[in-house]
């Protein structure tokens, strides 16, 4: 049953079994464990960018493609539940409305960019994505009337996911609708995730690989190696809009700087390589090391200013400021030190 | 009556103002195995891209089971019925060897747009990959990645795939390039068996005298991408143009 959910793919390493098992029932209880309002925020961003990294790797861990346009589809997402929810009333029909047109014109962009561009030379591919990702940014800046500009957008979410819904207490815990949009996001990242595990791990997802290996190769034994990658774009594309929806439903607000900005797009790419690229379990590591990282570097970088208060030069580096440069350093330790990401690393044993 | 299967009019390639392969018309009959030979640089990897549309035409045609492929992409042309091993190994290096094949097999029935079921789950790939596994001694090595194959074995591996494909036309381009002399005659061998299918036509690519007179049923000669020779055996190797060539000494125009 659970190598079923699995799709067969074991984790090959009794550490990485130990760490997923571990991030899964802290993501699982975490209104339980972790009730203060800023961790399960930091839970539910970790549950997002799980899918939104696994949705990248099918891209480039599994078939070899550089794209730069994930945010803009995760953006696609976001702004489509924010556009259902405010301009059809905050129901459960619209935010469903939103989502499925949201995922949907992702796929049909991750199409057309295909087409256009796949069958040649996979940089150009990479610089298509930057133009037309760059374009939407643009875009929804310009348009301000629909998309709220720079500003944003604020909009009300079905009230059985807000604070104001209490439903009783369980184990102590009061659940009101933000619990229930935790579970939301929760479960249908979960859910997204093993649907990704099964679609490497299917005989598409073989090709997939092949095609990464060897294309001229994949292309001589009779696979259409154009349909493959622009299938593999448009699914990417649709998950990581679905990713984005989520995102949307559980912030009650959509702006270019949390759902298109090119920063985010870099933090896909340092997850998934930091995971592990092509492992699919990769992207539950490095989402989950990142997000902590971006959210409690600063916070322990200041108890080790202040431990450190007496001594010379320590203090500065320590500063809650120069947060960005540790974790510069982190990516780079971890490259270096483990060039296949930390999954790679643990199924290579020691 | 013997069934034509493949038929070239008039190939040509020109790379810039050089003519590699030039105005070759040639049918490859049902039943029979054509070695190809020429000096290095002759065309005769050149001919075979054209005719498995690796690269495309300056002029003339290509026509596979009476069917005119010239337009047609790769994939469709091996869809259609044409495997192609190739002169360097060209496999997928980090994959084991069961999935190579297996690969081979998914695409041969179809099965590559399945997205949601296991891959694992299609025993009947695996039972098909392990039969040509066997076939070709490699069954043992099955779960090694590729790259950690020898030479022989990867080798082996590039026939097992074209195997596993069950083409109507093989094509072989140097198939035991670099291979010592125990392992070469196990590819020999399964070429031979293939040519007992009767219904397929093998092309191959090949240097080695003593191999040609062993498997051949006709010569084409290729002299400066153009067909210099082509007949029986015993009659091409007499010629001229074959003693010159294989004598070591210079090729005249013919
Ligand atoms: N893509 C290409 N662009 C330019 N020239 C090419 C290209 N492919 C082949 N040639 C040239 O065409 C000629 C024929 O090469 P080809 O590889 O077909 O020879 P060959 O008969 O297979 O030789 P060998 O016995 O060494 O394998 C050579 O002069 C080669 O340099
Ligand atoms: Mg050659």
């Amino acid at each position: 049953m659970t190598m079923h959910l699995l799709s067969g793919d074991r984790p090959r390493s009794v550490v990485l079994t130990v760490l997923l098992l571990a991030i899964l029932a802290a993501l699982a209880l975490a209104p339980f464990l972790f009730p203060g309002v800023r961790s399960l925020e930091t839970a539910a961003r970790i549950c997002i960018f799980i899918v939104l990294v696994a949705s990248y790797d099918l891209l480039l861990g599994y078939t070899g493609i550089v794209s730069f346009a994930h945010t803009m589809f995760f953006g696609i997402g976001a702004y489509g539940v924010a556009l259902g929810l405010t301009h059809m009333g905050s129901t459960p029909g619209a935010m469903l409305a939103g989502t499925l047109l949201g995922a949907l014109a992702a796929a049909v962009l991750a199409l057309a960019i295909g087409l256009f561009s796949l069958r040649v030379r996979a940089i150009f591919f990479a610089m298509i994505t930057l133009a037309v990702a760059s374009a939407v940014a643009v875009l929804v800046s310009q348009f301000s009337a629909l998309t709220g500009g720079e500003d944003g957008l604020n909009y009300k979410i079905p009230r059985a996911l807000t604070p104001a819904f209490r439903l009783g207490e369980v184990a102590g815990l009061k659940i009101t609708g933000k619990v229930l949009n935790y579970y939301l996001v929760f479960f249908v990242s979960l859910a997204l995730f093993l649907l990704l595990l099964r679609v490497v791990n299917s005989p598409f997802g073989r090709v997939l690989e092949a095609i990464r290996e060897n294309e001229f190769r994949a292309e001589a034994i009779g696979y259409k190696v154009v349909w493959y990658r622009t299938i593999a774009t448009c699914l990417s594309a649709a998950v990581a809009a679905l990713a984005g929806s989520l995102f949307a439903i559980w912030l009650r607000y959509v702006g270019p700087d949390t759902t298109l900005s090119f920063e985010i797009m870099l933090d896909i790419l340092l997850m998934v390589v930091i995971g592990g690229m092509g492992t699919m379990y990769g992207a539950v590591i490095g989402a989950t090391i990142f997000v902590l990282a971006q959210n409690y570097l600063q916070a322990l970088m200041g108890v080790a200013a202040d431990a450190t208060a007496s001594l010379p030069l320590l203090p500065q580096l320590f500063d809650p400021d120069r947060w960005l440069l540790w974790l510069g350093l982190l990516f780079v330790l971890s490259v270096y030190f483990f060039p296949t990401g930390i999954v790679g690393r643990l199924r290579a044993g020691r | 009556m013997t069934q034509t299967l493949l038929e070239t009019h008039g190939l040509t390639v020109r790379f810039g103002g050089h003519v590699a392969v030039d105005a070759v018309s040639c049918a490859f009959r049902a039943g029979e195995l054509t070695a190809i030979v020429g000096p290095n640089g002759a065309g005769k990897t050149t001919y075979f891209n054209l005719i498995s549309g690796q690269i495309a035409a300056s002029a003339g045609r290509v026509t596979l089971l009476g069917e005119d492929i010239t337009r047609k992409s790769v994939a469709e042309r091996c869809r259609h019925g044409l495997g192609r091993a190739f002169q360097l190994t060209n496999l997928f290096p980090s994959l084991s060897v069961l999935e190579n094949v297996r690969l081979v097999i998914q695409a041969q029935r179809h099965t590559g747009f399945s997205l949601l079921s296991m891959a694992a789950s299609h025993t009947e790939l695996t039972v098909a990959a392990m039969a040509v596994l066997e076939r070709v001694r490699l069954d043992r090595l099955k779960d090694q990645p590729v790259s950690a194959l020898s030479h022989g074995n990867q080798r082996k591996l590039e026939v097992a795939m074209l195997i596993a494909l069950d083409p109507k036309v093989y094509m072989f381009d140097e198939p035991t390039a670099g291979m010592s002399v125990d392992e070469a005659p196990v590819v020999l061998d399964l070429i031979a068996e293939l040519k007992a299918e009767r219904d397929r036509t093998i092309l191959l690519v090949e240097h080695k005298m003593d191999v040609i007179r062993s498997l051949a049923d006709r010569i084409i000669v290729l002299h400066n991408g153009a067909l210099a020779a082509d007949g029986p055996p015993a009659q091409v190797m007499a010629s001229d143009i074959v003693q010159e060539a294989y004598m070591g000494k210079e090729l005249t125009d013919v």
